[in-house]
């Protein structure tokens, strides 16, 4: 299948899934062609109307004013309705596609929580983001603009079509016949623009690229003084884009009064030929008529410039929708097993028999991997930085599941038990603290959110975190901004703790704290750490030399890999990576 | 957004001719009811053909002159927006370079990318539209009344009384929606804002198994987002409607004067059929211009935000290349700090206070001490980053406010925290340092790094690095950042914590090779590793921004309280294996 024909077809596609939301709302949907089909009949017998009034007026003592009553009446009745109507039409409209939209946002939101890690770890998160953002968004101004266009537009232009022809198709071919050639020429600028606009959106990247690099990294080109040398550099491209800029906007800006040309050209001929006919057929083709059709004529170019403006933005809206689509399709996580049994009596019983797992299947990271931990044990995973280490956290909290052999919790295959059951069982504090937008409060509540103020307080002054939350301006109430922005790394950490120290699961998934803490907090942290491991089977990336010597268990990680496991003496005996390790940090 | 208008003074003549141009089509199309009035009233009663095609030709005529007028007017436009455009960004860009690390640390660096891009984007379109149809609109309003005037003052009389009404109606509900467009962003936000932290927190929400609560506060959200804008909606589809009920109501009130005045001989069928037109000519300009409005706010707020940039005046005064006269810089000193203190703009307290130090020239200083204890705020008062507040900070005996910036920085190679690259060869890069460095001297720098392995793994100096050095690991940019400032042969180097990505073979061999460098510079280690500075000639220990405590090692160990808490964390009882 050729890429063009993929094209299609996805775009097909995508225009049956569009559909499928729009009719969960059939009455609206129902409502909204009647509306239009509604509006513009009323709206083009408008002209008929006046034209027929002007008929009325012919000349001094030559006025039917019974008539013109009439008729004026009723223009302000069908003006009034179709007002209604209109309105109508756009309140229906509008609700059609916020509510589709919204629906969308959701089943793409639902989507995310479904979603295998590895999805989301492969993909930037500003990329997802703008899917279901960005993207829906254009879709929603297509969506919206077809809605109120493309319909009236289509129907507008066959009932105009009919009238004309009704009343005289000498007149009508003018206009039919010249009307396309005002599509012709847009149709002409647009493609000459489009070059243009091309070379001004490459230009505008390469100049924003060249102002995020410059200007995100403002303080090294100063130490440099390298001031000049970028204002030169950005003059270069700030130059050349004023010229592709300038072409750009004015090849765009001549679409209009080129087809407002074309229609004065309409005008003017439906103008000669209808007057024409006025006088040839000595008044049984009547002035009013001749209005008409100059209102027709004015009017009639204008569905099929929107139309064609309709048709790209929709396209445009179709490709954003794809995207969002993408999203909301993808394969979810394996779905858990109806009979998966919920973990219960968890004393702290790991294992991992076999085990093979790797994120690319031509790069294997881990095989034949055994580890038993009984009850109460401390893992602790050992290896430069980048080694991997977080892989084994995914796998225990099966935010990946093996490639083959199995792990088991108090020998449940993890497989066969509920995600919940399983996760629950973990606390985990990670060295990348996440937390959420909410108070404090809220952040320590998210394992137990039936926990009491004493529990809250308790929890927080265990994990030495109480102090420094009454120091904030309101305490446990107090708002974290995205990303933690207002705490400090350590703070941060202190609260991952207080979070896990509030439920207190068997098996801990710990992440000790590098260089960027302070040697006080880090102590705090230490101290907490150990409170929360008491009895409990824990999992540790470490860094600390007495954490390391005190596990029971090593694991050492190199490339991914898991290269040795023991205690820190058979290890060093042994003499291998992690003796090589050692000693270079601490045999100075 | 006034003070921005300068940038357009090279253009005064596209500027003023582009709105008259413009003003000249709106004219000839304002004549044409009137020509088919003449048809309707002299042509079609008399029967003559001549006259009929004759007029029909002038609409014609009309419209290609109009044509043309318009072609001019958008390319005086367009050459103007896009000539003001570049002089802004020029400008604005130039400014920006002026900027000391104090005034870019308060606007942030994405807000000053947003204003140069998508703001600069939004004020070039504003300018074009501005100047093709902010008089355009209005001139056909008011043209079109003046018009009704001259073909009867009675009937126009109409006019006078629906214009107020449609322009109170149009900009009625505009002015009322912009708001509550607002509180739809706003609430919109709230949506990414979930759905970011739901990517940046997937592990710990899976983990703490919140999915289905994080899915019923997206749809709550999600459903406050629907509804304000179905209920923004509904006013702002009013718009339509309302206009088209007016503009046709008053086209019947016009029809029923006119037939009166027909009736009484005053008026004839081709001018009531001429003031109908006049009045289809309002509605649609009236709503052109409420769109143009909304356009031209935007950009309004995009200027005031540049101006904000512009009327940001650096703190630093540079002085310059103006030579100086400096005093004669006979001292042994390399640096010396006298008293100084730092205190950042709008912060709470000091980040260093009463530093008080000198370095011999050639000696290798290490900086030590806890996150947040003003180890790079020492160092970058050095080339003067930023200035000391209090005190005085001095380089080869002279106080550095008193250097012109340039001559200052060339004297100083600067490693930072984070090894920036920028996107191009190895050998550009390297000559960021010094702009004429020949390849040997290039090499030389990259050996005493460390960096000679990049080189030749990659096959030489031409090796293209990507935007931010994404194709090196951690290791290697740091390693060419340090090559980078040996270039340049300093005489004196600020290593700021630039080996952490380095491991320790790589780390030992690199502070040998610092202290062979030719010329023997002046070297600052900034680390929180007591191994990195333990080998140094002088250590300064800093603790809560002053100085703990300065000395050899072995004297600290003695003397200081806070170097020997950091040593013996790391080193013995409370040793750490540092690799991750």
């Amino acid at each position: 299948m050729s890429d063009k024909q993929k094209k299609r077809e996805t775009r097909k596609g995508t225009l049956r899934k569009v559909f499928s939301y729009i009719w969960r709302y059939k009455l609206l949907t129902v409502a909204s062609v009647l509306l239009a089909l509604a509006t513009v009949a009323l709206s083009l017998y408008v002209p008929i109307l006046i034209g027929e009034v002007v008929d009325l007026i012919v000349g001094r003592g030559n006025v039917d004013f019974a008539g013109v009553a009439r008729i004026i009446f009723t223009i302000g009745a069908v003006v009034v309705a179709n007002a209604c109507l209109q309105w109508l039409m756009g309140i229906t409209n509008n609700k059609l596609t916020y509510q589709v939209v919204r629906d969308v946002r959701d089943a793409a939101f639902k989507k995310i929580t479904i979603l295998p890690l590895k999805y989301i770890d492969s993909k930037r998160y500003g990329e997802i983001v703008s899917r279901v953002i960005a993207d829906v968004d254009q879709f929603a101004d297509g969506l919206l603009l077809g809605f109120t266009q493309f319909f009236t537009g289509i129907t507008t232009i066959i009932g105009t079509l009919a009238l004309m022809l009704s009343i005289n198709w000498r007149i009508s071919l003018v206009v039919i016949l010249l009307t396309p050639l005002s599509l012709l020429v847009a149709r002409f600028v647009a493609s000459r623009t489009y070059n243009m606009f091309k070379l001004q959106s490459e230009t505008r990247g390469e100049q924003t690229a060249f102002i995020d690099e410059m200007i995100g990294n403002q303080k090294v080109v100063q130490a440099f003084s390298r001031e000049d040398e970028a204002v030169r550099r950005f003059d270069e491209i700030n130059d050349k884009l004023e010229v592709y800029s300038r072409r750009a906007t004015f090849y765009s800006s001549l679409t209009n009064p080129s087809t407002r040309f074309i229609n004065s050209l309409v005008y003017a001929g439906v103008g000669l030929v209808g007057s024409l006919t006025c006088v040839a057929t000595g008044g049984a083709f009547s002035v009013g008529q001749l209005v008409i059709f100059l209102s027709y004529a004015n009017q009639y170019a204008k569905p099929f410039n929107e139309i064609s403006e309709v048709i790209t933005e929709f396209q445009n809206a179709l490709a954003c929708a794809s995207r969002t689509f993408e999203l909301i399709d993808q394969p979810p996580q394996t779905p858990e097993a109806q009979d998966a049994a919920v973990l219960q009596n968890v004393d702290g019983n790991v294992s991992m028999e076999d085990v093979e797992f790797s994120y690319d299947p031509h790069r294997k990271l881990i095989r034949d991997f055994n580890l038993s931990v009984r009850p109460g044990q401390r893992v602790a995973l050992v290896g430069p930085t980048g080694c991997g280490k977080t892989t084994i956290i995914n796998l225990l909290m099966r935010f990946y599941d093996v490639d083959s052999g199995s792990i088991r919790v108090e020998g449940e295959d993890i497989r066969g038990v509920t995600r919940k059951s399983l996760r629950s069982g973990f606390g985990m504090v990670l060295q990348d603290t996440w937390l959420k937008t909410g108070t404090i409060r809220e952040n320590i509540v998210m394992g137990k959110p039936s926990a009491t103020e004493e529990e809250i307080i308790a929890a927080a002054k265990a994990s030495h975190a109480h102090n420094f939350i009454m120091r904030l301006p309101k305490g446990y109430d107090t708002e974290i901004t995205e990303d933690g922005g207002n705490l400090s790394a350590g703070q941060k950490q202190l609260l991952c703790i207080a979070r896990v120290m509030l439920c207190l699961p068997p098996m801990l998934i710990l992440d000790e704290a590098t260089s960027s803490i302070d040697t006080r907090t880090e102590i705090r942290i230490q101290q907490a750490f150990a409170r929360l491991m008491q009895g409990r089977t824990s999992f540790i990336v470490a860094h600390r030399l007495s954490t390391i010597r005190e596990a029971d268990i090593i694991l050492v990680m190199r490339e991914g890999r898991i290269v040795e496991q023991g205690k820190h003496e058979e290890l060093l005996e042994k003499g291998g990576y992690y003796a090589k390790l050692y000693n270079s940090q601490f045999a100075v | 957004m006034k003070k921005l208008l300068v940038y357009i003074k090279d253009y005064k003549k596209e500027s003023i001719l582009a709105p008259v141009f413009k003003l000249l089509e709106a004219t000839f199309e304002l004549l044409v009811p009137l020509v088919m009035a003449a048809i309707i009233d002299v042509g079609i009663p008399r029967g003559d053909t001549g006259y009929i095609v004759r007029m029909c030709l002038l609409i014609a005529a009309l419209g290609a002159v109009g044509l043309i007028s318009t072609v001019i007017a958008q390319y005086f436009a367009a050459k103007a927006a896009a000539g003001f455009a570049k002089n802004l960004k020029h400008a604005l860009f130039s400014h920006i370079q002026r900027f000391s690390y104090s005034e870019l640390d308060t606007l942030g660096t994405s807000t000053i990318i947003t204003r140069m891009t998508s703001d600069a984007n939004q004020v070039q379109t504003g300018v074009n539209l501005t100047l093709r149809l902010l008089l355009r609109s209005p001139f056909v309003v008011f043209g079109a009344m003046i018009m009704a005037f001259t073909v009867d003052s009675q009937a126009a009389l109409v006019f006078v009384g629906v214009i107020p009404i449609l322009a109170l109606v149009v900009f009625g509900i505009m002015l009322w929606c912009i708001p509550r467009y607002k509180t739809v962003q706003a609430k919109l936000d709230r949506v990414l804002g979930i759905t970011r932290e739901n990517l940046t927190g997937v592990r710990v929400i899976r983990a703490f198994c919140k999915e289905e609560e994080e899915v019923s506060e997206f749809e709550r959200r999600n459903e406050e987002l629907a509804s304000m804008q179905k209920f923004v909606g509904k006013v702002s589809s009013l718009l339509n409607p309302a206009t088209y009920a007016i503009i046709n109501i008053a086209i019947a009130l016009l029809i029923w004067i006119g037939a009166i005045r027909v009736d009484a001989g005053l008026l004839t069928q081709g001018a009531v059929v001429a003031l109908y037109n006049y009045m289809s000519q309002i509605l649609v300009e009236l709503i052109k211009l409420a769109n143009l409005i909304i356009t031209i706010n935007r950009s309004i707020a995009s200027g005031n935000r540049i101006q904000e940039v512009f009327e940001i005046q650096p703190v630093t005064n540079d002085k310059g290349d103006v030579q100086s006269a400096l005093p004669s810089a006979d001292t042994e000193y390399a640096v010396e700090f006298k008293n100084a203190g730092l205190r950042y703009k709008n912060a709470g307290g000091n980040a260093l206070t009463g530093v008080d130090f000198a370095v011999n020239k050639g000696q290798v200083v290490g900086i030590i001490g806890g996150t947040g204890s003003g180890k790079t705020s020492l160092v970058n008062l050095i080339p003067r980053f930023y200035d000391a507040t209090e005190g005085e900070v001095l380089v080869g005996g002279v106080d550095v406010k008193d250097y012109p910036a340039k001559e200052l920085r060339a004297k100083i190679g600067v490693v930072p925290q984070k090894a920036v690259l920028f996107s191009g060869s190895i050998h550009d890069n390297m000559r960021w340092g010094q702009k004429d460095a020949t390849d040997d001297e290039i090499l030389e720098a990259l050996s005493a790094a460390q960096g000679m392995d990049i080189v030749k793994r990659h096959g030489g100096l031409d090796y293209t690095i990507e935007q931010g050095g994404k194709n090196l690991s951690g290791g290697q940019r740091q390693r060419l950042t340090i090559a980078r400032a040996l270039v340049r042969r300093p005489e004196i180097l600020i290593l700021d914590d630039s080996s952490s990505a380095l491991d320790f073979a790589t780390d030992a061999a690199l502070r040998k090779a610092l202290r062979d460098l030719p010329g023997n510079p002046t070297v600052f280690i900034v680390s929180q590793r007591a191994s990195s500075v333990q080998h140094a000639d002088k250590i300064v220990v800093l603790e809560d921004g002053r100085v703990a405590g300065v000395g050899k090692s072995e004297e600290l160990l003695e003397t200081c309280e806070v170097y020997r808490q950091i040593y013996d964390s790391q080193f013995r009882k409370e040793g750490r294996l540092d690799v991750g």
